[in-house]
């Protein structure tokens, strides 16, 4: 009986702890707060003290894995975050469903400090509703202890000299991409007859891969577990600076480039705190103190100008527009979407 | 001969393919360098910025607080609804015990993104209590069905008896149902709880902003890479269990001992 009773006042004391952390937690601070929601490890975290201390508002940051993930939870109304971090394609997708809010840029003065490259894409045009935080491209890493001959192309990935020493991304949009760009068309084709034709080369290509991989491909090529891999820039500077003997191209074909951009949700309540935050993380400090951590590429001109030079004059982190002249960004592929699904679907089971 | 090497190596077998991953893990949260492929050195840095990662340390508390409260009130809800279902009459009972397994069965992100809808649909604002909600629901079968069992072995005229020699029907559940059944109940508290420690798919759809669990963190890390903090954390989490087995497992031959 009396453990009975010492278990169950326990369980009561638990009770009110719990309770009472939450409860001081849900309305700690009485001011302003505002919430982002960004990729795992994708922030300098000093960055969010200083921001609420500067300008007193409650930073609420959460995390997570990939686009789709963070897509479902914001589109069943489950969530009441006030800055996304969403890739190019995704901003687009949400934009056609009117889920984000015209950013006021009167707000965001330090947008000026963004490359007017990185400006009016495709994925949105008249840029009202995003701001780039980090940008890379895709392209081939290899050995050059293994591979002698010069690597400019995509056709490099079907040469049978490398049986069984080609990683490929585990990711349909990439890979379906890049080999539509090493047969000459447009990586957001919706051209059955040409998607055809990339089915076909990428099952010409399989008994040449030695996987389809995702974030265990820096591991494998650090460890000169194989010739070459399809990867991100931003994985590549990683790679590169454990392993010497990587190298990184962008074939001369062309390659998909890729922002994670800014975004206020429609849905988000203090919209001009969240424009605060957003200008902030343009800062010339702040953006040089991310992108240091990250090791990503900035898209804040004057941030990039802070970085170790060795950093920025290498073609993988930044490339120059003739690099990258040939080069799209993804678009949102709408009703094209299951026939990808399909032909990922066919090349992965055969 | 032949026979007691092969039983051997079959069992050793089983064992390296349990352990051998969690042996890596655990010397790779000693590797100078952040990646996996190369050991660049022995370093203990790893576990020195494991404790001043708060990001980390509270999503372990978070996951740790969740496991505990909902396991206690899966445990509770759980026996109770067993002791139910076992007195009740075949019919509804095999309909009862039916609906109790299809949550099992049924995958994490069916009960994950349906659980995110009522809570939406209830205007109940996503974070610590639904998560917790939705962890005492999953766990919730589990416990009834490592009760049942025990239930079923129970003699049912011990509570009857119970009954005969004056004891009020809590005072018999106490002092004879529930220490029969006890084994069980702890069966069902452990399961919960490490389900709950486990738990992704669900936890994800069902938190808010601010609050994310050891799961969520380790998940939404995935694209830059696990940071080897979380190698140091496991292999702590590892020992700690470890320590907990042998400390129980000591006890309890320490009892049997006293017994006989």
């Amino acid at each position: 009986m009396k453990r009975f009773f010492s278990a169950v006042s326990l369980f009561l004391a638990l009770l009110i702890i719990v309770f009472s952390a939450a409860i001081t937690t849900g309305c700690g601070s009485n001011g302003r707060t505002i919430k982002v929601y960004n990729w795992g490890d994708y922030i300098d975290k000093s960055v969010i003290k200083s921001f609420e201390k500067q300008y007193g508002i409650n930073v609420v940051y959460d995390e997570f894995a990939n686009n789709e993930e963070m897509y479902a939870k914001i589109k069943a109304g489950a969530l009441d975050y006030d800055v996304l971090v969403p890739s190019d394609y995704m901003i687009k997708r949400m934009t056609n469903e009117d889920m984000l809010y015209k950013i006021n840029f009167d707000n965001i003065p330090n947008y000026k400090y963004i490359d007017d490259r990185f400006k009016n894409l495709g994925y949105d045009p008249k840029n009202e509703y995003s701001v780039p935080y980090m940008w890379g491209t895709v392209g081939i890493v290899y050995n050059s202890t293994m591979v002698k001959e010069p690597v400019n192309s995509w056709k490099i990935l079907w040469n049978p000299k490398y049986k069984k020493q080609i990683l490929m991304l585990d990711s349909q949009r990439d890979s379906i991409g890049i080999t539509l760009k090493m047969l000459g068309y447009s990586l957001n084709t919706k051209d059955q007859k040409q998607l055809e034709e990339a089915k076909q080369k990428l099952i010409e290509q399989k008994p040449l891969v030695l996987a389809y991989v995702g974030d265990q491909v820096k591991d494998q090529m650090i460890g000169n577990q194989a010739a070459m891999a399809v990867v991100w820039s931003g994985d590549a500077i990683y790679m590169m600076r454990e392993n010497k003997d990587l190298k990184y191209v962008i074939p001369k074909e062309g390659s998909n480039i890729w922002f994670d951009s800014m975004v206020i949700p429609k849905t988000s309540k203090h919209t001009a705190d969240a424009e605060l935050f957003i200008n902030y993380m343009c800062d010339t400090q702040i953006a040089y103190k991310n992108a240091d951590y990250i090791g990503y590429s900035t898209p804040q001109t004057e941030a990039k100008k802070l970085l170790p030079k060795e950093l920025t004059s290498d073609k993988t982190a930044y490339p120059d527009e003739g690099d990258v002249k040939n080069s799209e960004v993804f678009e949102d592929l709408a009703d094209s979407l299951p026939l990808y699904d399909k032909i990922w679907t066919e090349i992965k089971s055969k | 001969m032949v026979k007691s090497l092969s039983k051997k190596i079959y069992l050793y077998l089983i064992f390296f393919f349990l352990y051998a991953p969690i042996l890596i893990l655990i010397v790779f949260s000693f590797n100078g360098s952040k990646s996996r492929a190369h050991w660049t050195g022995f370093t203990l840095s790893w576990y020195g910025q494991l404790f001043h990662d708060q990001q980390i340390l509270t999503s372990l508390y978070n996951t740790l607080i969740v496991a505990v409260i909902s396991s206690l009130f899966a445990t509770v809800i759980g026996t109770a609804a067993a002791i139910g279902i076992s007195r009740m009459r075949k019919l509804p009972k095999a309909m009862i015990i039916n609906v109790t397994y299809i949550p099992v069965l049924s995958p994490d992100i069916v009960t994950g993104i349906s659980l995110m809808l009522l809570f939406v649909f209830l205007h109940i604002p996503l974070g610590f209590i639904t998560m917790l909600m939705a962890h005492i629901t999953f766990n919730l079968p589990f416990v009834i069905l490592a009760v049942l069992p025990k239930l079923k072995q129970l003699n049912s005229q011990v509570f009857d008896a119970a009954l005969d020699l004056g004891a009020t029907p809590m005072y018999a559940y106490k002092k004879v149902i529930l220490p029969e059944i006890m084994p069980g109940v702890i069966t069902g508290f452990l399961l919960a709880f490490t389900l709950s420690i486990d738990d992704f798919v669900i936890s994800f759809f069902t938190t808010g902003s601010g609050f994310s669990n050891l799961a969520i963190t380790i998940y939404s890390m995935a694209r830059r890479g696990i940071k080897p903090e979380i190698n140091a954390l496991l292999t702590l989490m590892f020992i700690s269990i470890l320590l907990l087995l042998l400390l129980v497992n000591y006890r309890m031959s320490k009892d049997t001992k006293n017994k006989a």
